[in-house]
């Protein structure tokens, strides 16, 4: 699904890597956290899967696919295979509920049938039956962060990206959103997810990567958040 | 590709950015009517020509039957028609004369067509015979300044009636009309430069402005294309409505200028009609569109990563 071969990121007027001799390997239908401070390399790591980035050194297969290789025109194709969500939402305000998630589906050109009828189901699936109409202001953020997952899952991507979900959430609304991603985990989807959530990564007992200045320092299967910083 | 989807796209992004898109349109006006008028000005020229206008720089005009009557202009005609042979003379001479090129014919039956076509609403047109013309011989020289040596060769020979220096008659009105042309073509290219910085800023302020939904719609995976045509599909939407605007405006122009005014001082020159006018329209059109949809896709190259 998702495997790094060395892969080094320096960016432009940096010294140190932002990514350092990274290689680990993600199989189809794992969920995985990403965990590390600030600046450790996990917004890199996520940006090189999503191809946002190229790598200085080394080698990003996603999908089986060989990312270096992979020419600028065929990455949106790519891109649709991936969902994606982030901290903040990112949803269209003056759109409605609705709108939000057909609106990832007219851009890729679906046929209006098919957005008709898989818009009410995937928002059924993330628990907003009945909230298509309204606007995402009138949302709480548990439920707009919902609409986000509900946009990234509704093309049935093999991989969902999140990064920080529960990052603006209270406690109570972040088990939602994580039951909601161990759902979609659950239909085969591999999730990759990057968090501060010590509490989460405890509760939930899943594979657990650690970056540390650019360095993979722990690959834990049935791990916790670890070392206290 | 969902049409009515991208088209609501785009109205948005046109409403939304109402003063710019009216700035916009304005100035692909003025530089498109511009254009259209530098193009009309060079077909204005070219009719003027008339069919020898740049062809020759010397007319040699035989002595008809008026002359004959009228000799107080042609003294040279008092023996009457200049005959086949007269005109041969004259021919022949030309033709062992280094300086000239090649001479062509003309009789009064030729001279009647090439009238008729110059000035197909002449009202004199029904009236022309081709007793109204004299046989002439038309000159094209190898250096048009020695026109002098030639015309005083055969100024005065039996049968000739006149010689004239086309070129004097025709020139200063060309060269008026050419600086013209050059000073249209100048200020157009100003407004060039002017209307594509407005169009880049158009587009950058429009695609900073729907930031958002094209972060999404990479995300999502839409195609470049998709992400980058209604921006492109604005600034040729707003070219074209300037591009209709500036069709109107010479449209006016060619009526006032020319049809109210000048044809009413000046009866001796044709003016273009509206088939040029007509012509110059759809070029404006893609011109205008071109213009646009380059400097909007250029200005994505930079502003709006995919």
């Amino acid at each position: 699904m998702i495997r790094f071969d060395n892969v080094s990121k320096t960016y432009p007027k940096q010294n140190r890597p932002a990514l350092d001799n990274v290689s680990l390997e993600i199989e189809k239908g794992e969920f995985v956290f990403l965990v590390g401070s600030s600046g450790s390399g996990k917004s890199t790591f996520l940006r090189l899967i999503l191809r946002e980035e190229r790598p200085s050194t080394g080698e990003v297969h996603v999908l089986g696919k060989d990312l270096a290789k992979l020419s600028n025109w065929k990455v949106p194709h790519m891109r649709r295979q991936l969902g994606t969500v982030f901290q903040d939402f990112r949803l269209l305000p003056n759109k409605t509920v609705g709108q939000n998630v057909a609106f990832a589906l007219e851009v890729i050109g679906k046929p209006r049938g098919t957005i008709k009828k898989v818009v009410p189901e995937v928002l059924e699936l993330v628990g907003l039956a009945g909230k298509q109409d309204r606007m995402p202001g009138e949302l709480s953020g548990g439920e707009q962060q919902r609409v986000a997952i509900a946009r990234a899952f509704v093309n049935r991507p093999m991989l969902l990206i999140a990064d920080e979900p529960t990052g603006n959430l209270d406690p109570q609304n972040s088990v939602g959103i994580m039951k909601l991603l161990d759902r979609i985990n659950r239909t085969g989807t591999t999730v990759l997810m990057a968090t501060h959530d010590q509490a989460i990564v405890d509760q939930m007992r899943k594979r657990v990567i650690e970056l540390d200045q650019g360095h993979l320092v722990r690959d834990q299967s049935r791990g916790v958040y670890g070392y206290q910083h | 590709m969902r049409a009515q989807f991208v088209m609501a796209e785009i109205w948005i992004g046109l409403r939304r950015n109402l003063t710019m898109t009216i700035a916009v349109i304005v100035s692909v006006a003025l530089s498109l009517s511009l254009v259209g008028a530098a193009m009309l000005l060079n077909s204005q020229v070219n009719q003027m020509k008339g069919y020898w206008g740049d062809k020759v720089e010397v007319s040699i005009y035989f002595c008809n039957k008026n002359n004959q009557k009228n000799t107080k202009d042609t003294p040279n005609c008092a023996s009457g028609e200049a005959t086949q042979a007269q005109i041969d003379a004259v021919h022949s001479q030309l033709d062992k004369n280094p300086l000239v090129q090649k001479v062509y014919t003309e009789t009064p039956a030729q001279a009647v067509v090439n009238f008729k076509k110059q000035f197909p609403d002449s009202p004199l047109a029904p009236y022309v015979t081709p007793d109204s013309f004299n046989n002439s011989l038309r000159v094209k020289l190898t250096n048009p300044s020695l026109y002098q040596e030639v015309a005083s060769q055969v100024e005065g020979q039996p049968g000739v009636a006149k010689v004239d220096d086309q070129s004097a008659v025709l020139k200063p009105l060309f060269n008026l009309m050419n600086t013209a042309q050059w000073v249209a073509l100048a200020i157009m290219v100003i407004m060039f430069g002017v209307t594509l910085l407005l169009i880049v800023n158009t587009v950058r302020v429009s695609a900073f402005s729907r930031k958002r939904e094209t972060g999404i719609m990479r995300l999502v995976g839409a195609s470049n294309f998709y992400v980058q045509m209604p921006f492109i599909a604005e600034a040729a939407f707003a070219a074209v409505v300037g591009a209709v605007l500036a069709s109107g405006m010479i449209a006016v122009g060619k009526f006032v200028l020319i049809d109210m005014v000048l044809k009413k001082q000046i009866t001796l020159i044709s003016f273009i009609g509206w088939g040029p006018v007509i012509q110059v329209m759809p070029l404006l059109v893609v011109i205008g569109v071109g213009m646009s949809s380059l400097a909007a896709v250029l200005t994505l190259q930079k502003y709006l990563k995919v």
